[in-house]
């Protein structure tokens, strides 16, 4: 499909998967890890894609330009654990089709 | 002994409105949950946020929510253990269940259902290398009994609502108060953000920004933390203290649950969902975000739908070969437990000339 964008997601064991991720159905990368059950139900998303949970944080290693970072995610990384200098929100990167290549790690649950 | 007819694991909404299900066929409640207020989810992580998939509300903020449901079964009488986590199920000769808290209260019933969402709320812990050694000697992660504090020395760590609102409120209690927090920018409702920033005027707080605990000095018992502040220049230094206290949030565990026997898939419980929502243990339902079924859909509404079937069933087996027919409240109304009716008003009978 011409919407979807390849991107790669390091899980929390190490293993990095390939997927093809839609851009046109207001997916963010939280869901599409779930979508792809990256990560254990319950462990990811868990309140739903609020920012006010940080399970679905994560390292960004490419350069892809994402969305700023807004108030509420700063504010949740800056309580959550493990956190790095380029630590984001799964749930607050909305797939977009300039993201084709966005390679990312999951962080560790906490 | 708390015994009652269904006993709910989780006071959130699904559970919430199980009471109202089992009270329309005269069948008791009792609730037990590991967070001080019911609600779960809706009241503890997103209380002033909008839901917009309630049938006929097309707007309800969670915390509203929780108060509406409350309020329409509060006529069968729900009993409620909060602040405590159902740690262990026996399963009785007379066919009963008792489920032990964390805190040793035993509940018993013929009926258990599980309601308990994505588990029970554990605080989460901050990295801290030594902080293991000093929990209950210094470190403690919830708030039980501000008393414990008076007089003392307390640092709080962290930067959301109960930061700020325990750091309030533990300035008039405890001799010192420190609010350490990783950035100057704090997350909560504005009158507790600006109360803070008064008492810290005041000199009742003692704020430290933006640094972080990194270690927990002393000996058998909290002496003091090891603060790395890095405004300008990075430093560490030392804050005496008698209590530290991480205030980081809750997030969900499956918790003790995971232990009872039941078939756990993708951590939640499956359940047969082509009848009535029974787990692999007979007399023992999971109902709402805790279940798993195929094509199970973690939504307040489905949760609703699956309390009110595992009623039905829950009826058969406290009132074994009993009739029963399903009846409609718009006809019957709804008799409470606390003596109440409510009914729907009578038709007018009038001729007219």
């Amino acid at each position: 499909m011409e919407q979807d964008i390849n991107i790669k997601i390091i899980d929390r064991e190490g293993v990095t998967h390939e997927v093809l991720a839609p851009t046109d159905m207001a997916m963010n990368l939280m869901e599409v890890v779930r979508s792809y059950e990256l990560a254990p139900e319950g462990t990811i998303g868990i309140c739903g894609g609020m920012a006010m949970c940080a399970s679905c944080q994560c390292y960004v290693l490419s350069e892809t330009e994402l969305p700023e970072m807004q108030d509420d995610e700063e504010a949740m990384l800056s309580e959550a654990f493990y956190v790095k200098d380029n630590s984001r929100l799964g749930c607050q990167i909305q797939m977009r089709p300039e993201m084709e290549g966005l390679e990312v790690e999951l962080a560790p649950e906490s | 002994m708390i015994t009652t007819d269904i006993l709910i694991i989780g006071a959130g909404p699904t559970g919430l409105f199980t009471v109202f299900e089992a009270g329309l066929l005269k069948l008791k409640c009792h609730l037990i949950d590991a967070l001080p207020q019911a609600g779960g989810q809706c009241s503890e992580i997103y209380p002033k946020k909008p839901i917009y998939d309630i049938p006929a509300y097309p707007e309800i903020l969670a915390g509203d929510l929780t108060d509406k449901l409350l309020e329409q079964c509060k006529q069968f009488k729900p009993g409620f253990t909060l602040g405590e986590r159902a740690e262990t199920i026996e399963k009785q000769e007379d066919g009963t269940f008792i489920v032990t808290t964390n805190k040793g209260t035993k509940h018993q019933a013929l009926v258990v259902a599980i309601a308990g969402g994505l588990g029970s709320f554990e605080p989460r812990k901050p990295l801290i290398h030594n902080i293991a050694e000093f929990e209950d000697l210094g470190v403690e992660y919830i708030i039980k009994d501000p008393e414990v504090y008076r007089d003392k020395k307390v640092v709080i760590a962290g930067g959301g609502d109960s930061a700020l609102d325990w750091s309030i409120f533990l300035s008039d209690v405890a001799s010192e108060v420190t609010l350490i927090h990783r950035r100057s920018e704090f997350r909560g409702h504005l009158d507790s953000v600006e109360k803070v920033q008064e008492l810290k005027n005041q000199g009742k707080i003692n704020l430290v920004t933006p640094a972080e605990v990194i270690g927990i000095v002393g000996d058998e018992k909290v002496k003091a933390v090891v603060v790395k502040q890095a405004q300008h220049i990075e430093k560490e230094f030392e804050i005496d203290c008698d209590h530290f206290i991480p205030l980081f949030g809750l997030s969900p565990k499956l918790g003790p649950i995971g232990d009872w026997g039941l078939e756990i898939e993708k951590n939640a419980i499956k359940v047969d969902n082509a009848l009535d929502y029974q787990t692999n243990i007979p007399g023992v339902f999971a109902i709402g975000d805790v279940n798993t079924y195929p094509g199970k859909l973690k939504l307040i509404l489905c949760g609703f739908h699956e309390a009110t079937l595992m009623c039905q069933a829950a009826y058969k087996i406290i009132n074994p070969g009993k009739r029963y027919v399903l009846k409609y409240t718009t006809v019957a109304g709804v008799d409470g437990f606390d003596g109440t009716r409510k009914e729907a008003p009578k038709a007018v009978v009038k001729t007219i000339d």
